[in-house]
């Protein structure tokens, strides 16, 4: 469903603040399959989604979604494919607008924009439904701006714009890490039901390692720009956050830097 | 003594019609400027350009002969061109928005004295042409400009509830998530800067026409006296507590008859006009810094300082 080809990407080449920040990442999704990425600061999470999501274009390599190469095409043209929640809570949705006017522009994604209505009838019915599936309460507050909603409803409601029109491939560039723990552990079940639901496949950056695997059907570790550790299937359940550590000490050299992957 | 004495009341009654017509044509620029600072989040210079783009392709399209209303729909195409090119100066070559806004608003100043055939200023006259308002019927003028305003605000609440109008609202209100959702935010930035300027040069038409010329420095505050209708406008909504977006729309045209009849009031008690611009700008001013003020009075040091030692 996704596939990723010898893809590099440099920041700032040639000056002083030279990054290479993916150094020939090759990965193939399988449909629905459910990915969980972890790897320490500069690994290249962000950046191996943001290359997905046509962020900017990268140096070299292809990127398939669907058989489809999308490598020449920017995010806006791209967005009709993928469904992104961000980190930041602030950025998935527009605070000034309703909550049902939020999920009526993602209802659109990939669709010509035109002189319709905005927000139709027989629409209403369905964001009302898709609302009260996240036990939320915002099914009664659908014309409440969203800047009036909390961090963990603001991301809620991302992940239903996310995948309100079923996208080809779901990124979650760690998208509870900026909630406390009680919301993180909410917006993590609503992840795993609607993409369980959906059949989505996904890529869910982490720094909890308990969460990359408890999640999922297969997890990655990255260092320094590539795939170091490709985990599936039965071996991914019987791994333990201890096996994780040791992993990553092997290919890094280092100890885990994150305080964060041992007490969370 | 004798000042007050010099001051006439019928005077200032008789004043007033006029400038409440003059008032709802400010109104008008002041939902272009609306849909740049408010909706899509920047400040548009290019619409003191506009202002006398749209006055003189007006003006100079009757002269030639054409029907007034067909002029300012003329003047109007003239707005939406010139917003268009500030819109592709800032998305398409990267050149910061108020920067294009300026660079466009300088071209205009060569275009503006071209289309007037190289004078400064052209006169259209009421006796010899059917003018769509004209200071001399001030009455009909009143009426022909509340019916302008209230249709270009019937359409801006459509037009803002539409498919498209929605994604321009999500591009000025959050980008990132825009492009996440599939919207080209370049093309919306330059379409609403277009609309903008579109609006603002129908203004300017009008007021070529009610005031009998174009000048080729009708234009110049434009973007200021528009940022004080919409001040005043949101001031009078918040007061009424008014948040739907047709009653905002509606408080910003009043808050451009609101500023004229100051201008008149002040013009009346004998101000020398020259420091009307002054008067505006720290009247704008004023108003801009209240939100922050407010904000930075709620988290001050110094008061930080003094509840430690009041506490100590």
């Amino acid at each position: 469903m996704l596939e990723l080809v010898n893809i590099h990407k440099t920041f700032n080449p040639g000056t002083i603040n030279e990054k290479t920040a993916l150094d020939g990442v090759n990965l193939k999704l399988e449909n629905g399959d459910f990915v969980t990425v972890i790897g320490g600061n500069g690994a290249g999470k962000s950046t191996m989604l943001n290359a997905v999501a046509g962020v900017w274009p990268v140096d070299e390599g292809r990127i398939f979604i669907d058989g489809t190469d999308v490598t020449g095409l920017p995010d806006f043209k791209r967005a009709d494919m993928i469904g992104r929640v961000f980190q930041d809570p602030m950025l998935g949705s527009a605070a000034t607008m309703e909550i049902e006017e939020n999920l009526a522009l993602a209802y659109r994604r990939g669709r010509k924009r035109g002189l319709g209505w905005g927000v139709t009838r027989v629409e209403k019915k369905l964001y009302k439904e898709k609302l009260s599936e996240l036990k939320l309460g915002l099914e009664d507050r659908m014309t409440a701006k969203v800047g009036l909603l909390s961090g963990g409803q603001r991301q809620a409601l991302t992940l239903l714009m996310a995948t309100l029109v079923k996208p080809k491939v779901l990124l979650l560039d760690e998208h509870t890490a900026a909630l406390d723990p009680k919301t993180a552990e909410k917006v993590l079940e609503a992840t795993d039901r609607v993409v369980n639901q959906n059949h989505l496949t996904t890529l869910m950056i982490t720094h909890n390692m308990r969460d990359a695997i408890a999640h999922g059907n297969r997890l990655i570790m990255m260092n320094e720009g590539r795939i170091v550790l490709d985990i599936k299937g039965a071996k991914k359940k019987n791994l333990t956050v201890e096996d994780l550590l040791h992993q990553f000490a092997v290919v890094s050299g280092e100890e885990f830097a994150s305080d964060k992957a041992l007490l969370g | 003594m004798t000042y007050f004495a010099s001051l006439n009341p019928t005077a200032l009654f008789n004043s007033m019609p006029g400038g409440i017509a003059q008032g709802l044509i400010w109104g008008i620029v002041a939902l272009g400027v609306y849909l740049t600072f408010r909706i899509l989040n920047v400040a548009d210079m290019t619409v003191d350009g506009t202002f006398t783009t749209g006055g003189a392709v007006t003006v100079m399209l009757i002269l030639g002969g054409l029907n007034p209303w067909a002029a300012v729909l003329a003047a109007m195409f003239a707005g939406i061109a010139a917003g268009a090119v500030t819109g592709v100066l800032h998305t398409k070559l990267g050149i910061p928005a108020i920067l294009s806004g300026i660079l466009t608003q300088f071209a205009l100043y060569s275009i503006n004295l071209a289309i007037m055939g190289m004078k400064a200023n052209q006169a259209v006259s009421v006796d010899k042409f059917a003018l769509a308002v004209s200071s001399r019927t001030v009455t009909r003028a009143l009426f022909v400009g509340l019916i302008i305003a209230a249709v270009i605000i019937g359409i801006l609440y459509w037009y803002f509830g539409t498919e498209q109008g929605s994604a321009l609202r999500a591009t000025g209100c959050n980008a990132e998530m825009s492009k996440a959702q599939g919207i080209n935010i370049s093309n919306m930035k330059i379409l609403g800067l277009a609309l903008s300027n579109g609006l603002v040069a129908i203004a300017g038409g009008l007021m070529a026409q009610f005031q009998g010329f174009a000048d080729i420095n009708m234009g110049r505050g434009s973007i200021v006296i528009g940022l004080a209708a919409i001040i005043i406008g949101e001031v009078v909504a918040e007061a009424l507590k008014k948040t739907n977006f047709a009653a905002r729309l509606t408080c910003v045209v009043f808050g451009g008859v609101v500023y004229y009849i100051v201008v008149v009031i002040a013009l009346w008690l004998k101000l020398n006009s020259n420091f009307l611009k002054l008067m505006t700008a720290v009247i704008v001013a004023v108003f801009l810094a209240v939100p922050y003020l407010r904000s930075q009075a709620k988290s001050s040091f110094r008061r930080a300082g003094k509840r430690g030692r009041a506490n100590a």
